[in-house]
């Protein structure tokens, strides 16, 4: 395509259907502590 | 849902719910805001021709449209929102991570500390082993079939109570074995009591350590005082290098310098950059969160230069990147491609639910922002008591839970806020605080462009 360049592969739809086994950090996002943006954390699932 | 926007020249456009991101041309841009979402006709409408044909082409608008719908087609743009049946199936999940306040004490006395400097309008207190150990009963006894789980040692101040911190590692790490359990611990600390043996302790334990430092000396100073008014910067900064140093060659490596900006230092560009000049690369500053009567808070009106302020740090993320004076920059960290799934994304903070807070006294609450809030009190380690009425609502804070969530369209990066902020400012755990919101989002902003603009240069 000449307009328009896609620079992910997200397939956040498919993720939902396999994801959820709740093995991952869990996560805060306020400043007092180690606060992030949900999505720069690792996933842990096991087998994808 | 589409949110488009414009920055450093480039104009990026995220498809919401596939989580898509296209860096687009003008025309592109341009054309978005004349397709109908609902009712997207296989060849362009020629109104739409005629609209922009002064300014364009008419065969790159056809051409251009013809983009869009197959974008379309692929589920890559206007993709249709189905997370609303994940949302409802998010029932209350075992407890898993839990933040220890080992120390409802400190040494400092920083202005803007949400822990009322250490008390947790209560009195100044350490916990007992006999707490700490029973907490982690406690953990294991609530986590069910989840293999990892995680300790935070907090406060206050946790270097305050240091020998229990160790006992309570040293107990943890026995019961791994036998309850088919992983243990990962982690500390926040403001430096001053560390030492040599602390620091070995901790860099062979702890895997993640937070280092707390608002960046250059007088920024530090002016907020984070000791109790007779000093400044700690002097103090901290060579043991936090010491302690960096240190780690590199150790088991785990991660760790982060954090701070806090105010309404003090909205240049916090330059804190930032100080860190780094003091070799560190794990760095994270983030803005202040307060009552806007105080005099350091951050308000509405703060806002453009703070977003300025995020824009010129993203450009000099760029500059660096690659280099050897590249950096992390927290809030700037986004894993566009293996980040987390959607169901995750869908409640990222665990507060009271698969996260809680545990206090001296042993008593449980949803998350450390909330002790000292005694109607949020969910039950105490002695007796394994845990409010399963307040789990099953907060595991029902989800972005679908939350209306302003829901409609936003930084929903799956940000996750729907800090339930305790919107427990505070708007008295409701489903109303996120505004003004973080409208952070948040230009955080998301930077941080896409940045990938765009590494993609570009590549
Ligand atoms: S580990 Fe991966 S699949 Fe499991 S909940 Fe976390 S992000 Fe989702
Ligand atoms: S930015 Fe605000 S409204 Fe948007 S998802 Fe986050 S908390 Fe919700
Ligand atoms: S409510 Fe706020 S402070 Fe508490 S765990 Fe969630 S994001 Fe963190």
């Amino acid at each position: 395509m000449k307009h328009v360049k896609t620079i992910n592969h997200a397939n956040l739809k498919e993720s939902a259907v396999k994801g959820g086994c709740g093995e991952c950090q869990a996560s805060c996002q306020s400043a007092c502590k180690t606060s992030c943006t949900v999505a720069n954390q690792k996933c842990e699932r096991k087998q994808k | 849902m589409i949110h488009k926007y414009q920055l450093n020249g480039y104009y990026i456009v995220l498809d919401v719910n596939s989580g898509a991101v296209h860096l687009v041309d003008k025309l592109f841009y341009d054309l978005l805001d004349d397709v109908d979402e609902a009712h997207l006709t296989e060849h362009c409408p020629q109104q739409i021709v005629d609209k922009w044909s002064g300014c364009y082409p008419e065969a790159d608008i056809r051409e251009t449209y013809a983009e869009i719908v197959s974008l379309h087609q692929a589920d890559q743009l206007f993709s249709v929102d189905d997370y609303d049946r994940f949302a409802k199936m998010m029932t209350p999940s075992p407890v898993k991570a839990m933040c220890l306040h080992i120390a409802h004490d400190c040494n400092l006395r920083c202005q803007y500390c949400f822990a009322d400097t250490g008390e947790y309008m209560g009195h100044r207190q350490l916990m007992s082993f006999e707490v700490g150990k029973a907490a982690i009963d406690y953990l294991i006894n609530h986590s069910q079939g989840r293999h990892n789980l995680e300790l935070d040692f907090f406060g206050g101040e946790p270097l305050m109570n240091f020998d229990v911190v160790k006992q309570v590692v040293e107990y943890a790490r026995a019961q791994e074995k036998p309850h088919n359990k992983l243990f990962r611990f982690t500390i926040t600390t403001n430096g001053v009591l560390l030492d040599d043996d602390k620091i070995d302790f901790i860099n062979r334990e702890m895997s993640n350590v937070v280092l707390s430092i608002d960046g250059r000396r007088e920024v530090n100073d002016r907020v984070r005082a000791r109790v007779d008014g000093r400044g700690c910067y002097d103090t901290i900064m060579p043991k936090f290098q010491k302690l960096e140093k240190a780690r590199r060659n150790g088991a785990f490596d991660q760790y982060y310098v954090r701070g806090t900006f105010t309404r003090y230092n909205k240049d916090f560009a330059e804190d930032v950059l100080h860190l780094n000049e003091m070799g560190f690369d794990q760095i994270s500053v983030e803005p202040v969160v307060a009552d806007p009567s105080a005099p350091y808070a951050l308000t509405e009106e703060d806002l453009p230069e703070v977003f300025a302020e995020y824009e010129r740090l993203a450009n000099i993320m760029i500059e660096r990147a690659g280099t050897e004076k590249e950096f992390n920059f927290f809030h700037f960290m986004i894993d566009l491609d293996q980040g987390p799934c959607a169901i995750k994304r869908l409640r990222g903070c665990g507060c009271g639910n698969e996260y809680v807070a545990v206090t001296p006294d042993g008593d449980v609450y949803p998350c450390h922002q909330f002790v000292g809030h005694d109607d949020w009190k969910m039950g105490n380690v002695f007796d394994q008591s845990l409010d399963q009425e307040r789990k099953a609502q907060f595991a029902a804070a989800t972005v679908y839970g939350k209306e302003e969530c829901r409609h936003c369209w930084a929903k799956f990066y940000c996750s729907g806020g800090c339930n305790a902020n919107s427990m505070q400012y708007r008295g409701d755990i489903l109303k996120p605080h505004t003004l973080s919101c409208e952070l948040e989002k230009k955080r998301v902003e930077c941080a896409i462009m940045i990938k765009a603009a590494l993609a570009e240069q590549a």
